[in-house]
């Protein structure tokens, strides 16, 4: 298996490195020469208007779809060269939650959090079921173990499915639109949280966000990709971005439009 | 190292837990049971602190014994001082007893009893009756409309529909009809050779192709194929709140996405019957003229002969009725479906089985009708 992975030289405090990634459907390229870093323990935020392709860039970093060209590196590691069995082991360590949940529907809550647990581990039916209430437990949901995703409500359900992404101890947790959906303090909640596990767990942790709310609440650094150049036009602290860019496009979005 | 636990008494009232090393998930770590029998067996404890300087990394492994200790304290009213805790630790399972359980949710993870689960189901199918009622109600409403001209639905969506349940649904047909012929020749003819009469294998297929097993084939096959189609559909569409979509624009559901299905059916049904039994008698005939010595002119004639336009009327009368009930069960259940993945798959089982259900009732009720009125 060694003889398999490819090591690129990389920041040493660099967890994902992405390397002249250019995204495409088929002939049509989503976005071009992305070059940007994401630390060890940061928060990282993907953002930019509508139909950028963020949700399409958070694919390409959670392994479901490959770069048209390009390379993004997991501490050196190049994903999209390394045999199955490796991209499996760089993918154990990821925990997502979806824009909707995407909790399983035909499972209980305690079951969708023990799934991974159960095919992943070998600890005990015991030691699972701990773990499981542990987790909810962290996300507000203890007590909630036995409902069906259908018999709770949307924000809930986005607390459940954070529970399962954090079910094996992900060094890397990704969220798509996080609070989309929430009410503002729902969402302000989550944020807290998010910010909670890095602290208390040293998670990296990168989201796909326009919620300019929580992206300066959040955001330890941020990438912008616009959806007309269909490349990155910054990359940097938010509200250094907001207050020193030298890119009008990038004020204004920061700015809500409002210079 | 995995991890080290050890319980001290810095005074008579104060319990110490003293944690080292590396306390994984994936690692063996000492189990609170000594904690707990501590505290059952010396009452004089009033607090639990812990020294966690030791430990050299931690992940859910900690937690849950944390979570484990919090609890033990909380049953024995203990107070906890979680400050000697590492740093991260203390400050998640802060988080993790930040909401209370909630607690009498109604949730019971225990099958109820045989007698209750009885109970629950009959009531369930009681309540089911006059849903089932009302959807025929609407249905029959939107057929009035569609009469008098007034049902809005979209002619584009109904051809794509006819599409889907007639042409595509041939080779299957197509396919099971010529089985049936087939093997409804064959049996016959088996038995007829015994008498020298193999020649009424003809009437034997062309009557049984017609009247029955023509329109029973396709129905069953319909029933799996378009029923569990139209409630999935359906089902999918009122997953994503299409359904709702429409009603919130003034559009009648049962109008706009039920009529045309059920139409498309009922235009459709006819026709497939008359194919399949007309694939049937030409497998007849290739039993006949193959197996057992009998000309294609012979079995023409005899097929001739044999039928009547009442057979065929009857055949297409019940490929009709049956077709009304595939419809009407896809769309029902479809209509009926819940909000999520399971229960669209529960609709799509539940389709067919109704459909089948349904098709046979309307079968054995037609075919005893059609003898009583000697047609």
């Amino acid at each position: 298996m060694e003889a398999t992975t490819v090591l690129y030289e990389t920041d040493p405090d660099a967890h994902i490195s992405v390397q002249d990634l250019t995204m495409a459907y088929g002939d049509f390229v989503i976005q071009r020469d992305l070059n940007f870093t994401i630390r060890r323990g940061d928060i990282f935020i993907i953002m930019g208007g509508s139909g950028c392709g963020k949700s399409t860039l958070l694919r390409h970093l959670i392994g479901l779809k490959a770069p048209a060209s390009g390379r993004v590196l997991y501490d050196g590691i190049s994903y999209w060269e390394s045999s199955p069995a490796d991209q499996q082991r760089i993918k154990r360590g990821f925990g997502m939650s979806f824009q909707s949940g995407a909790l399983w529907s035909s499972l209980t809550l305690a079951e969708n959090v023990a799934l991974p647990l159960g095919e992943y581990t070998d600890l005990t039916a015991a030691d699972i079921a701990e773990v499981v209430s542990l987790k909810l437990s962290l996300v507000g949901l203890s007590g909630f173990e036995e409902f069906y995703p259908s018999e709770i409500s949307g924000g809930m359900q986005k607390r459940a499915a954070l529970a399962r992404a954090i079910a094996l101890d992900p060094a890397i947790l990704f969220f798509d639109e996080p609070s989309a959906g929430l009410d503002p303090i729902s969402s302000r909640r989550l944020d807290d949280l998010i910010l909670e596990l890095r602290v208390s767990l040293g998670t990296t942790i990168v989201v796909v966000t326009h919620e300019l709310a929580s992206i300066f609440t959040i955001a330890d650094n941020v990438v912008f990709l616009d959806a007309e150049t269909r490349t990155m036009i910054a990359t940097g602290n938010p509200k250094t971005l907001r207050d020193e860019s030298p890119d009008p496009r990038v004020r204004r979005f920061l700015n809500r439009g409002e210079i | 190292m995995p991890g080290q636990l050890n319980l001290q008494f810095p005074s008579p009232d104060n319990l110490r837990v003293v944690l080292a090393d590396s306390w994984l998930l994936t690692d063996s770590r000492p189990s609170p049971d000594d904690i707990a029998l501590q505290l059952q067996s010396r009452s004089d404890i009033h607090s639990i602190s812990f020294d966690g300087t030791a430990v050299t990394q931690w992940d859910s492994g900690l937690l849950i014994f944390l979570a484990r200790v919090f609890q033990l304290a909380g049953e024995h009213s203990i107070n906890i001082d979680p400050d000697g805790l590492p740093d991260g630790a203390r400050r998640m399972m802060t988080l993790a007893t930040a909401v209370p359980a909630k607690e009498d949710t109604g949730k019971h993870s225990e099958h109820p009893p045989l007698l209750e689960r009885i109970g629950l189901r009959s009531l369930s199918m009681w309540r089911a009756a006059p849903e089932m009622l009302q959807f025929l109600g609407d249905v029959t409403l939107s057929f009035g409309r569609l009469l008098r001209g007034t049902a809005q639905f979209r002619r584009s969506d109904l051809m794509l529909i006819v599409e889907d349940v007639g042409p595509h649904a041939l080779p299957i047909v197509s396919l099971i009809s010529f089985l049936v012929g087939l093997i409804v020749a064959y049996m016959g003819a088996v038995q007829l050779a015994q008498f020298g009469a193999q020649i009424y294998i003809a009437n034997l297929v062309s009557l049984g192709m017609t009247r029955e097993m023509g329109a029973l084939m396709t129905g069953i096959i319909m029933a799996g194929r378009t029923g569990a189609a139209f409630a999935a559909q359906l089902g999918t569409m009122q997953v994503n709140e299409e359904i709702d979509a429409f009603r919130t624009l003034g559009f009648n559901p049962i109008d706009f996405l039920v009529l045309p299905r059920m139409l498309a059916l009922v235009l459709m049904m006819p026709l497939l019957v008359l194919y399949a039994g007309i694939v049937g008698i030409t497998a007849g005939m290739f039993v006949a003229v193959t197996a057992f010595d009998i000309s294609t002119f012979e079995y023409y004639q005899q097929t001739v002969r044999s039928m009547a336009w009442t057979h065929i009327w009857v055949g297409v009368i019940k490929g009709t009725v049956y077709g009304i009930l595939i419809a009407f069960a896809g769309c029902l259940r479809g209509m009926q479906c819940g909000r999520s993945a399971q229960a669209v798959g529960e609709a799509t089982t539940s389709a067919v089985v109704t459909g089948i259900l349904f098709i046979v009732i309307a079968a054995s009720l037609l075919t005893i009708m059609f003898q009583e009125l000697g047609i």
